[in-house]
């Protein structure tokens, strides 16, 4: 290793220089993206800088204002609740039937387990009209329930799959433990394999977290009342009222829309790169 | 009772309980709505009056829908075009920051951000400035003295400016990437080195025969999700798929036939379309591994 490293030595700086000037081409326009939100909108077109010229707030304080009364602070809002129910659903519904493939002897286990692994691979869209009609004929639309439910049932196949491998990875030895203290699955599950299983937790959590607030199609469908609006669908009302006046507003609430997103990645990115590798590697 | 079925059946049922909530959703959010969405695609059916039996009439609107065939085309354009570019991007990266540099990890980071938000509304809306005719990048091509063009006006160019959104997203591929790299045994390396090998057979011998069961995963994981793309063509076209019908992806017809038009008949069998041509293709795939990718053992 020592040698191949040293032989590459001559060319480092090069490759150095290239990485760097790609990794600025590729956060350049993210870059310009939040010095625009700063501008006043008559430069937003005209300058590519990141420094504004004039440096503003306006465009914060009058995105922030939202429709009709209703604020971006109540998007956000609602985009953290619904986030927070759907990571406790999917932790609780993942966690269990994970905990099933990976730690007991039940009939037709494998055929579950291959069925799950299909459904990973499944588009969305064979699904979305019947649970449409089915939970428009619930009287769900335009309430959360049809974003949030489905978490409880663990149909995101991804994290149970993520699950499965890691607590497969816990040595068996330390069930042993936990049966000779006359403990049941149960105990098992909630003493031992969820305390152990809390960095595939942990990353369960961040995706499930930024695929939420990321998520823009099933909140379209299902949401139409301006109070039960998203980030993404406050967002997307930049659409339709597209004045010059309006560019300003748009990247500063853009702007604060990705900033969650940002900090999580910020503080759990060892969690987020390893679960990315793990799903993949392990498979 | 014999206590030797008494312990099987207490086992299933422990089991089984664990297992419930995801089995229920299986059958109830999974399976039924499969199975529902392919009565629909026999009926016409717009949500106010019963559903009504009319055989194979969707599926053969559908391939006389001009439309729909567009759709398809855009759809399949996208695919493979974005999902080869965005790989090649992803290993090429990868590679050069696998050689044992500092910073690898700010570096990677920066070179995944973009995957990060690339899916949200927030991006979209941004490229759809970056490529207007008042956006950033015909400013960037007029100070080096080039014309500008409206690249999201334009029917030629549009649907490029999101297979250009797709490839920018190449970071989650290549932290994939990065983590087999690390795996090839730097032994291998150092043996061929001694052999004479350049770099360049380096990575045709080494490198790329020990990671073709990665290549594979990523190839199968974007191209299903590609399929599937929705947010960037609905935000960037504002809904219509525009101009001249250019980046209506197949997802967001099928969200017009579906959720604006209300002919939920043939929105289902579009969907069921769309399975069909994904397993196929995902079917291609696996069968070609055979050919190309390398397990050890």
């Amino acid at each position: 290793m020592q040698r191949i490293l040293h032989t590459w030595k001559h060319g480092k700086w090069l490759t150095h220089l290239l990485i760097i000037a790609g990794g600025f081409i590729m956060i350049y326009p993210l870059l310009w993206l939040v010095s625009a939100s700063f501008k006043p909108n008559t430069e937003i077109f005209k300058s590519g800088s990141f420094i504004p010229a004039t440096f503003t707030l306006e465009n914060y304080r009058y995105g922030w204002q939202g429709l009709s009364g209703v604020t971006f602070g109540h998007f956000f809002l609602n985009t953290f609740m619904l986030v927070a129910v759907c990571i406790v659903g999917n932790i609780i519904s993942c966690s269990l039937a994970a905990f099933a493939f990976a730690r007991l002897e039940f009939a037709l286990r494998k055929v579950w387990f291959a069925l799950m692994l299909v459904t990973m691979m499944l588009p969305f869209h064979v699904t979305i009209i019947p649970q449409y009609i089915m939970f428009n004929q619930l009287d769900m639309v335009n309430t959360y329930w049809p974003l949030m439910l489905p978490k409880f049932f663990a149909v995101e196949g991804f994290f149970v799959f993520l699950m499965v491998q890691f607590i497969r990875s816990i040595p068996r030895e330390l069930d042993e433990a936990v049966k000779i203290d006359g403990g049941g699955p149960f105990k098992l599950y909630g003493y031992l394999i969820m305390p152990l299983a809390l960095p595939a937790i942990i990353t369960t959590t961040i995706f499930t977290f930024i695929w939420t607030w990321n998520d823009f199609f099933a909140q379209m469908l299902y949401i139409s009342e301006l109070k039960l609006y998203t980030v993404s669908l406050g967002l997307r009302m930049f659409l339709d009222a597209m004045g010059q006046n309006q560019w300003g507003a748009m990247f500063a609430m853009s702007t604060l829309s990705l900033i969650p997103l940002f900090v999580v990645f910020v503080f759990f990115q060892r969690y987020l790169i390893e679960g990315i590798a793990t799903g993949s590697l392990k498979g | 009772m014999n206590p030797k079925l008494k312990n099987a059946l207490k086992r299933n049922a422990v089991g089984y309980l664990f297992l419930s909530p995801w089995l229920l959703g299986l059958i109830g959010l999974s399976a039924l709505p499969i199975l529902a969405s392919l009565y629909f695609s026999f009926t016409r059916y717009d949500m106010l009056t019963a559903p009504d039996w009319i055989g194979l009439e969707n599926y053969r609107a559908m391939f006389g829908d001009q439309k729909w065939r567009n759709s398809m085309k855009v759809t399949l354009i996208y695919v493979f075009l974005g999902v080869p570019l965005q790989l090649i991007f992803a290993l090429s990266v990868a590679m050069m920051l696998n050689r044992g540099i500092r910073g690898l990890r700010i570096y990677r980071a920066i070179y995944y951000v973009p995957s990060l938000f690339g899916g949200s509304v927030a991006v979209a809306l941004l490229w759809r400035q970056l490529f207007g005719g008042e956006g950033l990048v015909n400013l960037l091509l007029r100070q080096i003295g080039l014309p500008g063009y409206n690249w999201i006006a334009s029917p030629d160019t549009a649907l490029y400016t999101l297979i250009v959104l797709k490839v920018w997203q190449f970071g989650a591929p290549m932290v994939i990437f990065l983590a087999a790299l690390k795996q090839v045994p730097a032994e291998l390396y150092e043996a061929s080195r001694i052999d004479g090998a350049g770099r360049w057979k380096q990575f045709w011998r080494i490198t790329l025969p020990l990671i073709t069961p990665i290549v594979f995963f990523n190839v199968v994981m974007q191209t299903i999700q590609a399929f599937q793309a929705f947010t960037p063509a609905y935000i960037v076209s504002r809904g219509t798929g525009g101009p001249l019908d250019s980046t209506l992806f197949y997802t967001l017809y099928l969200y017009q036939k579906g959720f604006t038009h209300f002919q939920m008949g043939y929105a289902a069998s579009m969907a069921w379309l769309l399975l069909i041509v994904i397993a196929f293709v995902t079917a291609m795939l696996f069968l070609s591994a055979r050919r190309w990718v390398y397990y050890q053992e």
